[in-house]
């Protein structure tokens, strides 16, 4: 075979990996131990961080990139995919994630924006990236970008899951709303969300989002992560909600079940007991508007 | 007929979109159905394992009493089609990155497969495959792919890519470490179905 006849960061490709991550869950770490211990438990990847985002919250100041030499380590720990975020707008930052060998990177509104009026060109990567979204218009301005899967905001290492489900409940009320609409109709409302028409017809004829749509941003149990599944997420990320739980391997372990028995009571009962405490995180009313992290990108 | 597709993890929709497509061009008709649990395989004429993470599958398919079920099918005979992660969970052996997350694999073929045989995402591929029942050359995407390193005497190779075994059969079992899912082509599909119809 000749190398010149592979064809690598095709759009089928990119969009493809996220959609071989489907029904499962995606685990933030910070170190090589709790990567290993996210696999065992059955993660579908492992998103390498610095720090979780509760702690980064907690610690304010500007929040980077992960050191390259924890995502490497991570990397060579684990079998399954490592993803690992970069600010919004930072492509240097993605390239240099991309150069260690990261998975999927997710230009995140977790970390500290570096550009306040564009996003990363994310057409022009070879990795495939993953963006956060709070409605359709910012899911479709991303996906036109060139981003590969989207995941709702949600607040991040709150702890709350109450955004996500807002978000999740916005963007699923908006796909539906389109159904039946005339061009015209869609293309005022391409208008109005400020997302490309072509996109908007694509997702009113699928009647989903053109690519993978995982829940994220306040996942704390078993039944969070269940209940971002019955409102119809395609999988779900877990950020400090694991390692700042009482007992990380019994609540890693728990969540995966629970995603794959998310519309089945009893079992959730079964897996939902003895499992320590869910981390104790912040009600999001008591977050000052300049303190949330989902209106970082627009 | 029904035809059963593993729904545990990864890409279902895809293979059952695929299916659907696949018996409507024959003109044939055919349930399919999504498993998570137990109790459903041992229904079923066919299976298809799709692609996701072996280590999630893997792990699911034990908990949820699955695994047994599958063998039992491959037992009687009827078909069954791994695509990527299914390919894992169908060998009988794993290198040392398989090892060491302690997956628990199907070893319905006699094969030992390397769980990221061509790289990391960025080195997953499109390329045109040879195979041996197509005339034309398929668009085959690989994506974190595995590769079979080794196989018995009984496996049937299909197409190799860089020396690495990437289609197989072996009896009642075919193997892929593509994703014929992701492409509106269904003539892999219908191979597969050639063996149920």
């Amino acid at each position: 075979m000749e190398l010149e006849k592979l064809r690598h960061g095709t759009e089928l490709i990119k969009r493809g990996f996220a959609k071989m991550q489907k029904g499962g869950v995606i685990m933030d770490v910070t170190t090589p131990e709790q990567a290993r211990i996210a696999e065992e438990a059955g993660a579908v990847a492992v998103m390498a961080l610095q720090a979780v985002p509760a702690d980064i919250r907690k610690e304010g100041g500007v929040a980077r990139m992960a050191d390259p030499r924890i995502v490497s380590e991570i990397i060579e720990t684990v079998t399954i995919p490592v993803m690992a975020k970069a600010r919004i707008g930072h492509f240097v930052e993605a390239e240099i994630l991309q150069a260690l060998g990261a998975d999927m990177v997710d230009e995140s509104e977790v970390l500290t924006p570096a550009d306040h009026k564009y996003h990363i060109d994310k057409t022009q990567f070879t990795v495939p990236f993953v963006c956060g979204a709070r409605n359709l218009g910012e899911a479709l301005r991303r996906i036109k970008e060139g981003a590969a899967m989207i995941r709702t905001k949600g607040e991040a290492g709150t702890g709350d899951v109450s955004e996500a489900v807002k978000h999740m409940k916005q963007i699923m009320g908006e796909v539906r709303a389109l159904k039946g609409m005339t061009r015209e109709e869609m293309i005022a409302v391409a208008r109005d969300i400020e997302a490309p028409i072509e996109l908007v017809i694509e997702t009113a004829e699928l009647q989903r989002l053109p690519v993978v749509n995982f829940a994220a941003g306040g996942v704390a149990t078993p039944a969070d992560a269940a209940l971002m599944m019955r409102l119809g997420a395609d999988g779900v990320f877990v950020g400090s909600g694991i390692f700042k739980a009482e007992n990380p391997e019994k609540m890693a372990t728990a969540i995966v079940e629970a995603v794959n028995n998310y519309d089945n009571p009893e079992v959730l009962a079964d897996i939902s007991k003895g499992i320590g405490s869910g981390m104790k995180g912040i009600s999001v009313d008591t977050i000052p508007e300049d303190m949330a992290l989902q209106t970082r990108g627009w | 007929m029904r035809i059963g597709v593993i729904a545990i993890q990864g890409d279902v929709s895809e293979h059952v979109d695929a299916l659907r497509r696949a018996i409507d061009q024959r003109g044939e008709s055919a349930e399919i159905v999504t498993i998570k649990h137990k109790g459903i395989v041992p229904e079923c004429d066919a299976l298809v394992l799709p692609g996701g993470e072996s280590t999630t599958l893997a792990r699911l398919l034990v908990k949820e009493g699955i695994d047994n079920e599958i063998k039992d099918m491959s037992a009687s005979g009827r078909p069954i089609m791994g695509t990527c992660a299914g390919l894992i969970l169908l060998a009988k052996e794993g290198d040392e990155q398989v090892k060491k997350t302690h997956q628990h694999l199907l070893g319905l073929m006699d094969t030992k497969v390397n769980r990221n045989a061509f790289g990391r995402q960025c080195d997953s591929f499109e390329t045109e495959l040879e195979l041996p029942f197509l005339d034309t050359p398929y668009n085959a995407v690989f994506i974190r792919a595995p590769g079979i390193i080794d196989a018995g005497n009984n496996v049937h190779v299909l197409a190799k890519t860089d020396d690495m075994i990437v289609a197989a059969e072996q009896d009642n079992i075919l193997a892929l470490a593509f994703h014929p899912e992701l492409t509106l082509d269904t003539r892999v599909h219908q191979y597969f179905l050639d063996k149920l119809f």
